[in-house]
């Protein structure tokens, strides 16, 4: 990497606004991330994190404002290889849809690769190579439907980073993933930020138990309440929740207890995929 | 060519039924995943008005007599295929009446057209049900040009399809041209239903480009093996349904589609019985 692109950042939002209709969702957003960072962003239900999200990707065109991806405005940005998302409604496929666990995070590549070819050796290499980072590798030609759903989001991590991505962009991960996964995750994109200077954007309910892990943090809700590194945060913390889910809420850091629903465990192997 | 002209009427049904137990089932799989196999039955009735069209002016204007009918067909099928898309994106929450306006448009105007027309019971029995004896050399022609045209759009956009299919925004957010494939899908719908049509029929099209995926789902763990068992299925229906319809002197579709069904029948009773263990890759 040259010095030059080292310091355009990765993320560049000027003056930002979306609306679907009439209806304004995202007012005048301003922020950057820098390369190597960990950015926590966070809001209530509604605060148009993840319109945000899609508007970075691409996926939705703003009204207004400028959005830079690694230097370039999104309308020139065609290197869509350095950008892996997860989505937050990864999970809302057709449960019976015929692929294996191989075949979607196959599709991870599938853009880079280019029409009339398939996957060399070398891609499929990569493919293993990303379901082992995620701890699947024994469930590698299982269906993906009869998975649970914190190892379908396993899943969906490594079709993100097969491409092995600059800027991993996820949106509310976690839901419905229970607790020891969460922990494992969170280490992992600890691991990925730290050990491969992955940049991170992380949309989550749940910074309290991010604290840790993350750099940055912005709080949205229609517009940016907040944006600045984590210590920064730390000092204004209370003000600042109040501010954005009215005033009883407190914080609670390290409850992982939220989105306890699916009792799936992490080693609760069913013993079919060997 | 020498060698096609050489071929018997059963030589180039099978030639022909060759071709159709390849690409349907190819396409049939990603239908099947994106939950659209019912688009096949809306334009096998538009290239059904197409071919009607073809019929009419054939014998009204005597110097374009020399007009294939299949060209029509295939020139109605992909304008139907374009104007569902519309459809679709004009009824966003309510997707699926493209088929129902589509289709019924394409028989209310074959209706009119064959009544205005002098063809016999026979020929149009023939286009409804599929016909081996029919299937001309111009025919085969038609069905090899548009088979190999449908394959090498297949091999193109394989890969893209699939993640599409499974995923639309990530497939966007990776870099794949998501209208654009879409497009090409919807051409390649329109020629695979073309080119069936004369050796299937135009009332039993859907159900080759329907049966042997039906049949591999079943019993199939990727979506690689969906397509690899729905090709044998397909062949197999193929073949087995013209060398019956031959030797019972029987509609060739008819005996394709009763193969076919057959097969579906026997996956499900594999599948009953557990004959296929969970682990197949
Ligand atoms: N496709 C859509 N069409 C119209 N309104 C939408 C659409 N998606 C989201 N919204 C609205 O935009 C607002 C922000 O939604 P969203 O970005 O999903 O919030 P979050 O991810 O923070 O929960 C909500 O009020 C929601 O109702
Ligand atoms: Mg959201």
């Amino acid at each position: 990497m040259t010095k030059e692109s080292q310091a355009q950042p990765a993320l560049e939002i000027k003056n930002l606004s979306f609306s679907y209709g009439k209806q304004n969702v995202l007012e005048d957003i301003h922020f950057t991330v820098p390369q190597g960072s960990f950015l926590g962003l966070m809001g209530p239900n509604g605060s148009g994190k993840s319109t945000l999200i899609k508007c970075i990707l691409g996926l939705l065109t703003p009204k207004e404002g400028s959005i830079k991806l690694f230097g370039k405005p999104i309308h020139q940005f065609h290197d869509w290889n350095k950008i892996g998302f997860v989505s937050q409604k990864a999970n809302s496929f057709n449960s019976g849809f015929p692929a294996t666990v191989f075949e979607v995070v196959s599709m991870g590549l599938y853009g880079k690769v280019g029409l009339f070819r398939f996957l060399t050796k070398k891609h499929k290499l990569q493919v293993r190579e990303a379901i082992k980072q995620v701890g699947m590798e024994d469930f590698i030609h299982q269906n993906i439907g009869q998975l649970s759903g914190g190892q379908q989001q396993r899943v969906f991590i490594a079709r993100a980073l097969v491409s092995e991505p600059e800027l991993l962009i996820l949106d509310e991960p976690t839901v419905g993933v229970d607790a020891k996964s969460v922990q494992n995750f969170y280490n992992m994109l600890k691991r990925l930020n730290k050990e491969r200077g992955m940049t991170l954007i992380l949309v989550t309910h749940d910074i309290g138990a991010m604290t840790e892990y993350i750099t940055d943090v912005a709080c949205l809700n229609k517009c940016l309440h907040f944006h600045g590194n984590k210590e920064e945060f730390e000092l204004q913390q209370e003000d600042m929740m109040s501010s954005l889910y009215g005033h009883d809420v407190r914080v609670i850091t390290h409850n992982h207890d939220h989105h306890d629903h699916d009792h799936t465990h992490d080693h609760d192997h069913d013993g079919s995929g060997h | 060519m020498e060698i096609l002209q050489q071929l018997t009427f059963i030589e180039r049904g099978i030639v022909a039924g060759l071709i159709i137990g390849l690409i349907c089932p190819l396409l049939g799989a990603f239908l099947l995943v994106r939950r659209i196999t019912i688009i096949t039955e809306a334009l096998s009735h538009i290239t059904l008005t197409g071919i009607t069209a073809g019929v009419f002016i054939s014998q009204t204007m005597t110097w374009l007599a020399f007009i294939n009918p299949l060209y029509t067909g295939l020139i109605f099928s992909l304008v139907g295929s374009i104007l569902i898309e519309k459809l679709r994106h004009a009824y966003k929450s309510f997707q699926e009446l493209a088929v129902p306006i589509i289709l019924s448009s394409g028989i209310g105007l074959s209706a009119i057209l064959i009544g205005l027309s002098s063809g016999s019971t026979v020929e149009w029995y023939s286009y409804l049900f599929g016909s081996l004896v029919t299937v001309s050399l111009s025919d085969l022609y038609f069905t090899m040009a548009t088979g190999f045209i449908a394959f090498i759009i297949i091999f193109a956009f394989y890969k893209e399809w699939l993640s599409i299919s499974f995923d639309q925004e990530f497939a966007k957010t990776s870099g794949i041209k998501v209208n654009r494939l879409n497009f090409f899908f919807s051409l390649l719908i329109a020629l695979v239903i073309s080119m069936s049509m004369k050796v299937v029929g135009i009332l039993l099209v859907g159900a080759m480009v329907t049966l042997p995926v039906a049949a591999s789902i079943q019993i199939a763990k990727s979506f690689r093996q969906v397509v690899i068992l729905g090709i044998i299925f397909g062949e197999v229906a193929m073949i087995a349904g013209i060398l019956f319809s031959y030797y019972f002197n029987i509609a060739t579709g008819g005996m394709v589609v009763v193969t076919g069904v057959v097969i579906l029948l026997l996956t499900s009773l594999i599948k009953r019985l557990g004959l296929v263990s969970s682990t197949v890759a």
